[in-house]
């Protein structure tokens, strides 16, 4: 049901870096798990709604005013790579595809 | 003499009456931090030199009057809270050296009810597991039996308190994290209703399952912790715009009359038959306070476990998007494009089962998988949610076991997924529908504690204090528990 190549995939799609090690590791227990979540299969289901949250609260708005936030600085504290007052991070596209 | 060896509401009259200072009382917790320490593994970082000042602000208060009950007591703080200006790794390598710019909610809270911060208590990574052996860091041990693992995964905050090294902590819950590691140390843990305390600074993990709540050595100082982080909070818009009730008023009403439930689906194949019998035997007690005893029936129990790891996981997935090497934590500078840094940062910065879990999250809401699993799930989650609806028509709190099993070794179930999940099997379900649920010690078997549960409807937790105090005081465990090893 899950092989190394689907579970690839989801990796690429969880934006996670996995060894060969650990792709196979990863296939072996997600197919273990995968399989005991076919017990839900069993359950009727078609006349239920979905639950999404516990608490029956409509949706919460507040007056559309400027409050005081986080500074900039303190924000960028914590980056790993900044510049100029901004986030920074590698060139998206490669310099030779560039505008 | 300060001692460490005290519950809250204790200290706090001491504190009053001038027998203690907060400084004493601070000086005597570190130093008790300082010779268990090595053994225990309980905190991840600690806050000394912070905490004698605090405990000295909280000493002027207490001499000026009228002080909040937990003015100038040591806490702790699971490392899952934002706290301003210290770092909040949730003993993850991704966020090893994450100073947040803001304090939780319930931190701002609790310091300004001038309770002192002893330290962030060590926990399974981003709040993932039932052991606390999925902390990046090193594992905590089991004050009881140090080969024995505290619960997960508020299992530091859990140890912490049982090992006297605070008075009082807080946890998080998302499917037994405070109740179960609470049930393997012998202490209370209390998981309030789902909205009664704002989430705000809490790291995410499962957003529609998460809650804060204590971890005490007894219901009184729960009742009194709980009573300092509720609330409506405008920064989350989760949390219940109602005014909680004073949660220690009528602790000692009693249960004469109060009708308990007893769900025959806890009672299930596997279980220890020393916890089971511990249980009874409490269930019996309840009967003698006057107590009604009822057999009642959540049928669908058993549904609870696989349909909690398809929603947490899928919560995850989405919760732990945001670490990507961009904004803050651990980043692979040497990446050469966008794509290569976050599959990187985020390859290297997470550990196994946090992994496990966004591969789980990321399959079951894919393209082709989301009704079959997500929905699915969604759905069963209503079905539970109505056992509880039904059951709570007829009975007035349910009376259950925390855990199927006492705390096992270190080591036993790190290389068994599915068996590490069983852990959490009756505790899931008061998430799943959002209620209030506690665990306090019920017995021993062998040397190592066993914990009841009693679960109450949402927004119950005056009700189901004085249940728990009064099977407290009635049981009186621990004036009969096995010498701890620390």
């Amino acid at each position: 049901m899950l092989d190394p190549k689907q579970v690839e995939h989801v990796a690429t799609l969880a934006r996670l870096a996995l060894s060969a090690a650990e792709r196979e590791a990863m296939t072996e227990s997600l197919a273990q798990i995968l399989a005991h979540f076919e017990e839900l299969e069993g359950l009727d289901t078609s006349d239920v709604e979905p639950t999404a949250q516990v608490i029956s609260l409509p949706n919460v708005m507040r007056e559309d005013v400027v409050e005081p936030s986080l500074s900039v600085e303190d924000v960028l504290a914590n980056a790993p790579r900044q510049e100029a007052g901004h986030l920074a991070v590698p060139a998206v596209l490669p310099e030779d595809q560039g505008d | 003499m300060a001692t460490w060896n005290t519950t809250g509401h204790a200290a706090a009259v001491a504190l009053r009456s001038g027998e203690i200072t907060s400084v004493e009382l601070t000086s005597a917790v570190l130093e008790r931090v300082a010779a268990v320490e090595a053994d225990m593994g309980a905190y991840l970082t600690l806050m000394g030199e912070e905490a004698l000042g605090q405990a000295a602000a909280a000493d002027r208060r207490l001499a000026e009057g009228n002080a909040p009950p937990l003015c100038g007591i040591p806490i702790a703080l699971k490392d899952v809270l934002s706290t301003a200006g210290v770092r909040t790794t949730c003993a993850s390598r991704i966020l090893e050296d994450f100073v947040p710019p803001h304090d939780a909610t319930v931190v701002t809270k609790l310091q300004g009810a001038g309770a002192v911060v002893i330290g962030k208590t060590n926990m399974d990574e981003f709040a993932m597991g039932s052991s606390n052996e999925n902390s990046a860091f090193y594992p905590v041990h089991n004050p009881w039996r140090l080969d024995r693992v505290p619960g997960g995964s508020s299992g530091g905050s859990a140890a912490a308190v049982a090992a006297d090294e605070c008075l009082v902590a807080l946890g998080s819950d998302t499917g037994g994290s405070i109740r179960q590691p609470a049930s393997f140390c012998g202490i209370v843990g209390l998981k309030p209703t789902y909205g009664r305390v704002s989430r705000y600074g809490l790291v995410a993990f499962a957003s529609s399952l998460d809650q804060i709540g204590p971890l005490a050595k007894d219901v009184e100082d729960a009742a009194l912790m709980l009573q300092a982080i509720a609330g409506h909070d405008p920064k989350d818009s989760t949390s219940i715009n109602a005014m909680p009730p004073d949660f220690s008023e009528g602790l000692d009403a009693g249960v004469k009359g109060m009708r308990f439930g007893v769900p025959a689906e806890y009672f299930v194949e596997g279980m220890e038959p020393g916890v089971e019998r511990v249980v009874r035997a409490a269930i019996e007690r309840l009967a003698g306070l006057g107590a009604e005893i009822v057999e009642v029936s959540l049928p669908h129990t058993s549904y609870a476990l696989t349909t909690y790891y398809i929603i947490a996981p899928a919560e995850a997935s989405a919760n732990l998007a945001r670490y990507n090497g961009v904004k803050y934590g651990y980043a692979d500078l040497d990446a050469s494009d966008v794509d290569e840094l976050m599959m990187n940062s985020r390859g290297t910065g997470f550990g196994n089962e946090v992994k496990r879990r966004i591969m789980l999250g990321t399959y079951a809401l894919s393209s082709g998988y989301y009704d079959d699993y997500y929905k699915k799930a969604q759905q069963v989650r209503t079905l539970i949610k109505h056992d509880f609806d039904a059951a709570f028509a007829d009975v007035d709190v349910l009376v259950t076991p925390t855990t199927p099993t006492v705390a096992f070794e270190l080591g036993s179930k790190t290389q068994d997924p599915l068996a590490m999940y069983l852990s959490d099997v009756m505790t899931i379900p008061a998430n799943m529908a959002g209620l209030p649920g506690i665990s306090i010690p019920g017995g021993f078997v062998d040397g190592m504690p066993v914990g009841v549960q009693l679960m109450a409807p949402a927004m119950e937790e005056a009700r189901l204090l004085r249940a728990a105090f009064a099977l407290e005081r009635e049981l009186d465990v621990m004036a009969d528990a096995p010498a701890k090893v620390v």
